[in-house]
């Protein structure tokens, strides 16, 4: 069986994990090493009065307790976030100071004071509840739209009205006008939950100094070491950047929130140093749930008009984006850039308008999480689309239908220019894997065991490939967003691939394998993919927004274009043939219509031995690139949900959920449809189960497993999982992406159903039985009033 | 204090202070890693391993509490080193595994909960499966491929 591209290959990665073999950072142990834990606000807002640490000290085993102040006095930097977005009125945002220990305030449960370093675990944490913290408690704000209200109790100095920015896009005018003339206008308050991330692995953390290098290791959970790298080195001054290593071995799942370098990052290098011995931290759950940088909370109204033929004529958004208590590293990006450039879905939309402002509150830091800001998009225009549809009393597919781009290029009235696509053919293919015509006779046969049964699309898009370097550029990104490979063949034919990309569950090892296998037609058991390493892989931008492939593999295919080149040459040379009589295949390199051949490994061979290669050509087989997309890529895919709903209990079950996907060019069935299957549960949690939940004093509610409902096996139904692909003509692969669409265009799918089903237009995420019961004692109280 | 007890068919004995739970003395004193801690609440099941022939969530049990117990890991599920575990092979061959950190205690599961209905000669439906991973979570897969790789699993216990 061919093992090249489309092949369901077995997992390469799994043999390690199934047997217990896999390393993740808590896994390793570092010679004298010591452990750290940290002293966290218990206030979502206070003054620190002081700081007694003297009773943690006298403790046996305590090597430290260190300090905001100290950290600042050793000129560690602020923590910052690197994508600046200007307002409205031309000014840049009100970006306040993060000091990986707190200094004079505290601003949102979990805030880290102090690191307490330590010979164990344990030790390390009693030590850290040893230290007395006096706090002067200062009024709190959890809510986004709470915090921008006048008299509201300020963050940071220097974002009044906790304003960070009020950003827009589009053309305000002729949206309104374009409003005023519709035939009908559907008008929404639409609000994005806030979700915590969950990857499974808890972040984790060794930091190693060595004194006589003035070297330093970072292992640590993230889904880029090189970007940590360089923010760790150029601004947070903890070491210089060739003195610095940063590893991210096995990763227990990201789902962006491994993206941002922590404090904790941070104050285990800087404790290392201090103490000269390894610093280890590993978060708990609740830790976790305190500390990593949340999803989503978005709170919107939109309008979207329609003329007399249900063709849309304008959209306008108004969003507040609770982006914490201080700016994560793409935070700003997340509710602008990555969000309502997303908002002309998979229509042709003339006009459209969006403002958002981004607001400080008393709660941890928001940043991506799987979709960032496209979730948000996608839930807005479909649950419009679908309420609109029903407004007017037409099908709701056929209006979304009537509504689709149809040709491409598209390009949107907020900045993205649609490259390919086939709405209709996802739609489609949905609607018969769905059996949307035999719907009426499932309605009426649940209705008879008393179920209300009903179903929902959503039509989604969305943007991967993360990006022209120049373009982000323009819109304040501070980094490029190419990716890098290197491609070394061994003189034994092996080949590594080293790639700035990170696996932490997409399956790298293996659709890495896979692209290299096809090109030079070898097994993929002679491929190793390198990974994760700043002292092996160069330089790389890491792993999220769905970048991997579209990105990634393209830098591969570049360096690989340069290998192919030079293993032409050089086999040209030795059979004495043109280069372009030259093929590859079969483990070997031949001459085209001729017996003359040399095997793969033999070329390797000569090309490190250098005994007989072109003159003036270097020895070695080993060729790096660079890659930089040229457009953003747009996987788009039609979703359809149905759902069962006992009205006495509000309780609801997902009975079936149909994807039919459109990713470009698939490397891996097995793989995709895995990545599919998680986007979608995460996106079922998010419409049925999961809320982070504060009170009004900023503490967090839903701060463990007994709080926040994760979804488990017996909440989710089997996925139908399909594809209508249209190849991207972006890159090389023609890829698109799919680790979160899954995720992005879920929820509303599941919440049209639901109110489908309970005739209720008016439901908020996440739909728990209670609120599914209310919801529907509203219609029936108001069907008995008439 | 100084306890003791088999793992993976192996006599141990470690000097650990009293309130080692038995996931710590796996993973640090043992220093076998494939058992993972997950969350403080025993619900995520990374930590499960056998304890005397039933399915335990290591985080909540104090390794005092195995003293004298035959303790399985992760490690100690396939027969050789080239000879995987029929449920390992299942979660390979279905893709019931992305990151792989719920992996081990989600096979550790898995194979409990297949030789307790096949036991009891009780049919392992999906409804039970689905039912049975109540205490374990994954993030990454839905569900989906574990719970195929778990009825494949089953298949090849039977046959194996």
């Amino acid at each position: 069986m061919s093992e090249g591209i489309g092949a369901r290959v077995l997992r390469k990665e799994d043999k390690r994990f199934i047997t217990g073999k896999g390393r993740y950072t808590d896994d390793i142990i570092e010679a004298n090493q010591a452990y750290a834990a940290f002293v966290r606000s218990p206030h979502a807002h206070a003054r620190i009065v002081s700081v007694d640490a003297s009773a943690a000290l006298a403790m046996e085993g305590v090597e430290t307790v260190l300090m905001g102040p100290e950290l600042v006095a050793d000129g560690i930097g602020n923590i910052i976030c690197g994508w600046g977005v200007t307002s409205k009125d031309g000014s840049p945002m009100n970006m306040g100071a993060w000091s990986a220990l707190a200094t004079e305030k505290v601003r949102y449960v979990g805030d880290a004071v102090a690191i307490v370093v330590a010979d164990s675990k344990a030790l390390a944490k009693s030590a850290a509840e040893a230290v007395v913290v006096e706090y002067e408690e200062l009024p709190v704000v959890v809510g986004s739209v709470e915090a921008l209200a006048e008299g509201a109790p300020q963050l940071h100095e220097n974002a009044p009205g906790n304003l960070i920015f009020d950003w827009e896009i589009g053309d305000l005018a002729p949206t309104d006008a374009a409003l005023a003339s519709a035939a009908h206008v559907t008008e929404m308050d639409i609000t994005n939950n806030r979700l915590a991330p969950n990857p499974m692995e808890p972040r984790s953390a060794i930091a190693t100094f060595n004194e006589a290098e003035d070297h330093y290791t970072l292992y640590t959970t993230s889904q880029n070491p090189h970007v940590a790298r360089l923010v760790l080195s150029a601004f947070y001054n903890v070491a210089p950047e060739h003195k610095l290593r940063v590893i991210a071995p096995d990763v227990g799942g990201g789902f962006g929130s491994k993206i941002y370098i922590y404090p904790e990052e941070i104050a285990c290098l800087w404790a290392a140093m201090k103490c000269g011995r390894s610093v280890k931290w590993t978060s708990d759950r609740t830790e976790a749930f305190l500390t990593d940088a949340h999803g989503r909370d978005h709170v919107s109204t939109a309008k979207i008009g329609f003329d007399k033929d249900g063709k849309i004529v304008g959209l306008k958004v108004n969003t507040k984006a609770n982006l914490g208590a201080y700016m994560s590293l793409f935070s700003s990006a997340v509710p602008t850039y990555l969000y309502a450039t997303l908002l002309s879905g998979q229509y042709d939309i003339a006009n459209i308008y969006c403002d958002v402002q981004a607001v400080y509150t008393n709660t941890v830091p928001v940043d991506a999480y799987r979709g960032a800001g496209r979730p948000e998009a996608c839930y807005l225009i479909e649950r419009l689309m679908e309420t609109a549809a029903r407004e007017m009393g037409v099908d709701p597919a056929a209006l979304r239908a009537k509504n689709f781009v149809k040709s491409f290029p598209h390009q949107t009235p907020v900045i993205m220019a649609y490259d390919s696509g086939d709405f209709d053919a996802n739609l489609k293919q949905a609607q018969e894997a769905a059996d949307v015509a035999g719907f009426a006779a499932r309605k009426a046969e649940a209705a008879s065991r008393g179920k209300l049964r009903g179903l929902g699309y959503s039509n989604y898009i969305e943007a991967c490939g993360i990006a022209p370097s120049a373009a982000v550029g323009s819109l304040g990104a501070g980094v490029g967003l190419w990716e890098s490979a290197e491609v070394r063949v061994n003189p034994v034919g092996t080949i590594e691939i080293l790639t700035g990309s990170h696996s932490h569950g997409q399956g790298h090892e293996t659709t890495f394998a896979q692209i290299v296998a096809e090109r030079f037609d070898l097994p993929t058991e002679n491929i190793q993919i390198v990974h994760g390493d700043t002292d092996k892989v160069q330089f790389g931008m890491g792993t999220y927004g769905s970048r991997s492939g579209a990105v990634g593999m393209s830098a591969i295919v570049k360096a690989m274009d340069k290998v192919e080149a030079k293993v032409k040459k050089i086999a040209a040379h030795v059979l004495e043939a043109g280069e372009d009589d030259i093929v590859i295949e079969g483990g070997a390199v031949k001459v085209a219509g001729t017996d003359k051949q040399m095997l793969w490994h033999e070329v390797g061979l000569a090309a490190y031995t250098a005994h007989n290669i072109p003159e003036g050509m270097e020895p070695g087989l080993k060729e790096s690139a660079f890659y930089d997309p040229t457009n953003f890529t747009f996987p788009a895919g039609c979703y359809i949900c149905e759902v069962e709903v006992d009205p006495e209990t509000g309780v609801t079950e997902v009975v079936q959920f149909v994807a039919s996907d459109d990713f470009g060019t698939i490397i891996n069935p097995m793989i995709v449809e895995g990545q599919v299957h998680g986007g979608i549960a995460q996106g079922i949690g998010q419409a049925m189960l999961e809320n982070v939940v504060y009170d009004e004093m900023g503490q967090q509610l839903s701060a463990s497993y007994m709080d926040y409902t994760m979804p488990r096996a017996d909440d989710l139904p089997n996925y139908s999982v399909h594809h209508a692909s249209t190849v991207c003509p972006g890159n090389p692969l023609g890829m698109k992406g799919c680790g979160e669409a899954g995720a992005i265009g879920s929820p509303p799918a599941v919440i049209n159903a639901i109110t489908d089903a309970i005739g209720n237009n008016n439901l908020a995420m996440p739909a728990t039985p209670a609120a599914v019961w209310a919801a529907l004692q509203d219609v029936q109280s108001k069907i008995a009033a008439e | 204090m100084k306890i003791a007890m088999t793992v993976n068919g192996k006599s141990v004995s470690r000097d650990v202070p009293d309130n080692t739970l038995l996931v710590e003395y796996i993973r640090d004193h043992l220093r076998l890693t494939g058992t993972h801690v997950g969350c403080d609440t025993s619900q995520c099941g990374a930590c499960v391993v056998h304890v005397d022939g039933r399915a335990m969530k290591s985080c909540t049990m104090l390794a005092a509490s195995a003293s004298g117990a035959q303790v399985t890991t992760v490690e100690g599920l396939a027969t050789s080193k080239d000879e995987l575990h029929p449920m390992q092979v299942a979660f390979k061959e279905n893709h019931g595994l992305q990151c792989g950190f719920c992996t081990p205690g989600m096979i550790m599961t898995a194979t409990d909960m297949v030789a307790r209905y096949q036991g009891q000669g009780k049919e392992l439906t999906e409804e039970a499966i689905r039912h049975e991973l109540e205490g374990n979570i994954c993030r990454c897969t839905g569900y989906h491929n574990i719970v195929k790789s778990i009825v494949d699993g089953a298949s090849k216990m039977t046959t194996a």
